[in-house]
This record gives C-alpha cells, structure tokens and sequence, in this order.
C-alpha cells in the first residue's frame, strides 16, 4: 500500500465516516425511543416511564454529542480531502448536505438542548414536542445523508454542463426507487440497533437482578420492536441486493462470490478468492439457491465477476465478508426477538405468582430473588444481553458492503475515487489529519464508552424494583449512593417525597423538582 | 418562476451566506469566548457557572457553522473546494479543537479524576478554533493562491504575520463576546470578574485594529484602495467606534445587557467592513459570488426550500429557545 494522498484520504474518510455512523445509529434510534417513553409518560403517568426517560437521556447526551462532534468533520472533509468531487458534484450533493443542516442539524441541537436544560422551563406538552423535534431532525438528518450517498450509488437526475454534475431533475433524485430502499433499510438498522441495545440493558439488570420494573419494560419494548422490525428489514435487505443486481453488477458479483457466469447459479457461502485466475481457491456453495435468491426460479442464468471489466472491479474480501456478517446478524435478531416475544407471551416476562409472593417478606437468598425478578430463563437473558453490540455491527458491515463494494467509483460509473482528492493535497498534510483524527477519535472514544458503560451499569436513578422487594434490592446493590436507612427513597434529588409514598407506582416522583440539569 | 424574482439567485444565496457567518460569529463568538476566559479562571464555582451559560444553546450556535459549510457547498461549491484544500491544516485543526471542546460539556461532569483533561481540552479547543477562523480569514484578505479553479499553493501558506494577527484578533473579540455574555448572564462575584475584563479585552481589540491597519497599509493590501473609491465605506469603523465607546460606558455603569450588545455591534460592523471591502469578491481577486455560484437548478431548489420555509422557521425556534432559556444562571442550577 502506497501512503500517497489518495489512500490516506481514502483511509481517513473511512475511518471518519465508520466512526461517526456508530453514533447516529445508535442516537437515531435513542431519539424516537425517548419520544416514545415521553409519549407513554404523558399518556399513562406511570413514573416508570419516566424514570427510563431520565436514565436513556443521560445515555442519549453522551452518544449525541459523540455523534455531533465526529459529524462536524464529514461536513468538512469533502472540501479538504475531496476538492475535486466537490467542485464537480457540489452542485447536486451540496444542496442536499445544506438541506441537511438546515432541517435536521439545527433542530436537532436547538431541541436537544431544551430535552438537558429544559424540563422545569417549559410545559410538559412542549416538553413532549421538543422530544419529537429531536427524532424528527435525526430522520431528516438519515434521509439527506441516503439521498446523498444513494446519488453516489446510482447516480440519476443529472446532466453534465462543462465538466460538472448539474442537477437536471430533482425529483427523479429525491424519487428514486433506490433512494426508497436505501433509506428505510438504514432507519431500521438505526431501530434495530437501539432495540437491541435496549432490550440488552433490560436482559443485563435481570441477570443482576436489579431495575426490574424498568429492565420488564426495556425488554418487552426494545424485543418486541425488534420482532416486528427484523423481519421487514430483512425484506429492506433484499430489496437492496435487487437494486444492486440492477445497477451495480461489480458489488453484486462480488458479494455473490460469482467468478463465472452460471446457469443455474449456485449460492457460495464461504470463499477465499483467486482473483489472478478469475476463481475461487476455495468455496463452500449450494446448487441452485444463487438462482432462487437472485431470480425467484431455481434455473436463471447469472452473471459473475468476469462479466464486469478488471479495472471496474472492487476489492473482494471486504464486500464478501462483511455483507455475510451483515445478513448473518440481522438472521440472529430474528431468533433472538422471536424468541423472546415466544417467551413473553407464554408470560414468563413476570415472575410466576408464587415466588412473588414469597419475596413480600424479604428474602435474603439471591437465587430466589431471581426467580421474583422475571421467570425468563438465563440463556435468553445471556444472548440478549450479549446481542448488545450485533445492530452496531451489522450497520457497519452494511456501509462496508455498499461503499468498498462500490470502488473503484466514487460516482458510480461517472467519476473514479482516485479522480475526486484534492490535487494540492501532501502526503504529509494528509498524513497528519489523519493521525490527529486517529489520536482524537481514540481519546474521545476510550472516555465515551467508559462513561456510557457507567451510565448503564449505574441503572435508573431510582433502585425500586418492585414495591414489596425494595430490601432485598438494596442489599443487594451497595454500589448505589442511596442511603440503606432509606430503603424506600426516590432516588436523587427528591427523597423525602419519595419516602412517604413507598408502594404505590403513581407515586410523587414526577413531581420532584430536582432534574434541571437533566444528566446530572 | 425565477424571473420575477426581484433578486438574481446567487445575490440571495451570497446573502444568506453572509448572514450565517454572521450569526454563527455572534452566537459560537460568546461560546468559543467563554471557553477562552475558562483558562483565565480557576475558581470551579464560577467555572460551572461559566459553562452553564452557555450548556443549553453552544450546540446549536456551533451548528451555524456546518450551515456556513453546506451553504458554501450547496450554493458556491467552487469556492467551498478551494477554500477548505488551501486550508487543509487549520481545518483539521480547528475540527479537532471543536471535537474537544464539545466533549467537554458532557464529558468533564462525568470523570472528576481526569477532569483537568476535558478542561484542558475545553479552554485549548476554544483558543484553537477562534484562533484558526481569524487566521483562515487574514489569510483570504492577503489573497491565497488559486489556478485554473483550484487552490495552487502550500500547506503553509496561512502562516504569515497579517493572518496571525487576525487569529490573536479573533481570540480577543471572541473573549470580549464572552465577557459580554457572563455580564448578561450571571451575577455575583463571577459577574464582577467579567466586568474587570470587559475594559482590558475592549483596549486589547482597539490594540489589535490599530496593528492590522497598520499593516494592511504598509502592505498596501488591493482593499485600501477600495476604502478610498467607496468612502462611505468609512461610516462602519464610526460606528464601531460607537459600539467600543458604549461598551466601556455600559461596563463603567454596570449595566448588564450593554457591554454584551456592544461588543455584538462592533462585530456585526467588522463584518459588514469585511463585507464591503470585497464585494462581489467571494474569493477576494479570484472568484466573484456570480462566477461562483451552483446552476440555477441548485439554487432554485434550496431557495424554494431552505429559503423560503426552513430558514425562517429556524430563526422563529431558535429565538423560541433562547427565550426558554433567558435570565440568569443562578449558581445552585448549575450543569449537572
């Protein structure tokens, strides 16, 4: 590898870029599940609702402002790095990236700021808006960036004027069928990954038999969505491979594994390539499902990698691998939630009445206690719990699949990435962005995922979890800052309130005037 | 549609450029200042208090700068290229100071043992990125090197007195935005701080106008000989000097909302001097906003959008939320 300017620019946009989607992944998804929990909190006034609100809030600050931050360098990059795709491209991807900042940037961070500062300021209607406005600017915010990006991918609506890409027709852009696609199928990635995240929390405070009251309902909430998701995203999947098969016969090959053109193709599942003799050095493949998944029938003719010319070929193993790890996770959601809603509706979220009753009087013994908590079992707890980072992953590897896959374009078919870098770029200059962003993002990063590990391990600020068990949740939690004298308090700023309404769910703490300053 | 349009397109879109520079030095100016002044005081009271003036808006007043970016994107993308390769560097370096500075917000009250660092981070970060916009801008005044549409000159470039006076210029007007606001927006002994401040950070800016004048005359920049074509370009140093004469009275009498105002005038002066200076230079001596503005097609598609709808609903939100969050910041409701 030649560390001249295009690889390092290449090395820092994906680096940037991989870096930065794990955060919008996770806070797309965080900001229409805190809209959700505000919903529920104004509609129902159970404070549960409002205790899991203030503990993602908290979670949700760290991940946005980790997701602000490493943003501001992709708005940037393309001029720096990129000059020559911005000068060319400018006139069709610099208003969608300005639509961007005009809808979704700005609301975003006007509202954000109202959800940290703003709770005791204004009415808790306007309250409930500003959450909104914040997932509302977070989907604005995915739609332009797949406008963009699916411009890139299958570039429709243009004409060429001296040189440069002019927008000829905007709606044929905004329109696009494979926009449409694309765009849902990185939503529900987003959906996905905060579901599971969530549901994995949930999974994690059973396990430690801590917050069960909020862990029922981040399990319940967080599976049950991704029940109902995984499949339609699945569906989204494969309606990104037909428009991949249509247009981008480089990325489909190669996904496919396909050297030769077969007839009827079969399904390789696992290879490593051969690419001097146009080969596979070694293959696991099934007979007839390339057909089935290609076409529908078991007998169509299907192309390979020949077909397409050897200097228009991407790299083979990224786009491969990464794609298999990619449907390989979005499979195992499938039983992980369909498992857990199979589990759920059996009932076995709750505990089974008897030991319920038998924790009234306070038992000491952990295993008991457990059983009081949830009757799921501990092997559905585990793999939800380690399902955590499968969202983060599969997102990834998906942007994996369809940017490498893309190569040797960067418009496709119009314009090679290696003719889009700034021309005045140095090796030297790039070089030191590069390690300055690398030096940062790592800083950044370490911390941030330290703080959030201590956010989640830390839980909802009040340790209640079942108003008849509370003893046995305290001693069992030293870690807490509660007082042990006051096994009934509210957690925070509010415990004598707290204290004199022990049992009830519709308890006083909606009330406690203490949470300005919302991530405290 | 477009022809009875009583504006030509690019005019409008130059506009709404100049206007979100604008905005965006107003509002990350007293941000990025008060990130600035946070070195100058060690009291940690007083340092909660100072971030949490500025906790609830820094992160939309710091979007106005991604505005600025797909503005130039959007709108003049030749100009967006060529400004952003000739300043590859201080991009990097300003992106990197920004990430800083922004993690600090969330980041110092969640790590007491390393909170010297995200400190650190914080007052670098600001000191860095006002330092870098005013560099970045000394530098297209002295002109930079462009052929054939592209820049054509070095890394280094930027380095060079005039643009580094600019910087040190910035980083003052930026603390004066801040002391401003730390006037406007607490009380107490922090408030009386910012007041001793307020007349120090006024002289250093006099100080920093008088030198860059003085160099623009000695290098003879192409601008002097605008001031002398178009004086009545000259009413604009007049009424900043204005501004600077109300400042130091509304420090002296203490009166809150003042010194915060003025020193808002006095750049929103400076920029309109800027402006004027170079108009209809976008990219002074090289490019000018109709050469370099997107086809018809782009403009027309953002004006009838962003234009038209999305920029007034934002100035209607944001004023919204900084009325929300009007008054002062009372100590025992700090960040956190």
């Amino acid at each position: 590898m030649d560390f001249d300017p295009i690889t390092l620019s290449r090395l820092q946009f994906a680096f940037t870029v991989s870096f930065h989607i794990i955060f919008p992944a996770f806070t797309i998804g965080l900001a229409a599940w805190l809209a959700t929990l505000e919903g529920l909190s104004l509609a129902t006034g159970r404070p549960v609702f409002r205790r899991l609100f203030d503990f993602w809030l908290k979670v949700f600050a760290v991940a946005f402002g980790l997701g602000v931050v490493s943003g501001l360098v992709m708005a940037f990059q393309f001029g720096t790095n990129w000059s020559e795709l911005s000068t060319q491209a400018g006139p069709i991807q610099g208003p969608l990236l300005a639509y961007e900042s005009f809808t979704a940037f700005l609301l975003e961070a006007t509202f954000f700021g109202v959800l940290l500062f703003g709770r005791e300021r204004v009415p808790r209607w306007a309250y409930f808006v500003s959450t909104l406005m914040v997932a509302l600017g977070t989907t604005f915010s995915a739609f332009w960036i797949m406008a963009n990006n699916t411009w890139m991918q299958v570039p429709v609506g243009y004409e060429l004027v001296d040189g440069r890409f002019a927008p000829h027709d905007w709606a044929e852009i905004l329109l696009d069928p494979v926009l449409w696609v694309r765009f849902p199928h990185m939503l529900l990635g987003a959906y996905l990954t905060t579901a599971f995240c969530v549901a994995a929390t949930g999974a994690w405070y059973l396990l430690r038999n801590r917050h069960a009251a909020e862990a029922r309902v981040m399990l319940r909430m967080g599976l049950g969505i991704a029940a109902v998701l995984t499949p339609v995203q699945i569906g989204y999947g494969h309606s990104n491979g037909e428009y991949t098969a249509e247009h981008q016969p480089g990325k489909f090959t190669t996904i496919e594994g396909r050297w030769q053109t077969e007839q009827p193709a079969r399904l390789v599942l696992i290879a490593w390539p051969d690419s001097a003799n146009e080969r596979n050095a070694f293959e696991i493949a099934l007979p007839f499902l390339g057909s089935l998944v290609a076409q529908g029938n078991l007998s169509s003719e299907e192309p390979g990698i020949v077909t397409v010319p050897t200097d228009e070929r991407p790299p083979f193993l990224i786009p491969f691998y990464a794609f298999r790890i990619m449907v390989g996770l979005g499979l195992m959601m499938l039983v992980i939630s369909w498992s857990g809603l199979w589990l759920m509706l059996q009932g076995r979220l709750h505990p089974p009445a008897a030991s319920a009753k038998a924790t009234t009087f306070g038992s000491g013994d952990p295993r008991q206690t457990e059983a009081s908590v949830s009757n799921l079992p501990r092997w559905f707890l585990w793999s939800t719990f380690l399902a955590w980072p499968s969202g983060f992953v599969a997102v990834l590897t998906g942007w994996l699949t369809a940017e490498v896959g893309r190569q040797p374009w960067v418009i496709h078919g119009l314009m090679r990435t290696a003719n889009a870098v700034t021309p005045s770029l140095s090796s030297g200059a790039a070089l030191t962005s590069l390690l300055a962003y690398l030096l940062v993002y790592t800083l950044i990063f370490s911390a941030g995922t330290l703080y959030l590990h201590r956010l989640l391990r830390e839980g909802p600020g009040d340790e209640r979890p079942d108003p008849s068990s509370t003893e046995t949740g305290n001693e069992r939690t030293p870690r807490r800052e509660l007082a042990p004298g006051r096994p009934l308090a509210v957690g925070g700023p509010d415990p004598g309130l707290g204290s004199q309404h022990p049992a009830p769910e519709r308890s006083s703490d909606d009330l406690s005037p203490g949470t300005y300053g919302g991530t405290a | 549609m477009i022809e009875q349009l009583p504006f030509s397109l690019p005019l409008f879109w130059a506009g709404v450029l100049a206007f979100s520079i604008l905005v965006y030095v107003l509002l990350d100016g007293f941000d990025l200042g008060i990130g600035i002044l946070f070195g100058l005081n060690r009291n940690e009271a007083h340092r909660q208090q100072m971030m949490g003036s500025i906790a609830p808006v820094w992160d939309g007043n710091e979007t106005w700068l991604i505005i600025v970016g797909t503005v130039l994107f959007g709108a003049f993308p030749m100009v967006y290229a060529i400004f952003l390769s000739a300043f590859y560097l201080p991009v990097a370096l300003l992106l990197v100071a920004l990430i800083l500075r922004g993690v600090a917000f969330e980041f110092r009250y969640k790590d007491h043992r390393h909170r010297w660092l995200w400190d650190l981070g914080f007052i670098a970060g600001s000191v860095v990125a006002a330092f870098v916009q005013g560099a970045a801008i000394g530098a297209m005044v002295a002109g930079i090197a462009v052929e054939d549409g592209r820049f054509a000159g070095g890394p280094f470039d930027w380095v060079a007195p005039f643009p580094i006076l600019c910087g040190i210029g910035l980083v003052l007007g930026y603390s004066l935005l801040g002391a401003g606001w730390l006037v406007l927006k607490t009380t107490g002994r922090l408030r009386d701080w910012a007041y001793r401040l307020l007349p120090r950070l006024m002289w250093g800016v006099i100080a920093f106008v008088a030198a860059a004048l003085l160099l623009t005359l000695i290098d003879n920049f192409r601008v002097v000989d605008r001031w002398l074509a178009q004086p009545w370009l000259l009413g604009f140093p007049l009424l900043a000097s204005a501004a600077a004469w109300g400042l130091f009275r509304g420090a002296e009498a203490r009166r809150d909302w003042q010194p915060w105002l003025m020193a808002s005038v006095l750049f929103v002066t400076a920029f309109a001097m800027l402006a004027g200076s170079f108009w209809p230079w976008i990219l002074p001596y090289h490019l000018t906003f109709d050469e370099a503005a997107a086809p018809e097609a782009s403009l027309s598609f953002l004006f009838y959008g962003v234009g038209l709808v999305v920029l007034p609903v934002i100035l209607v939100y944001t004023g919204v939320v900084y009325w929300i969050f009007r008054g002062k910041v009372s100590p025992e409701t700090s960040y956190h």
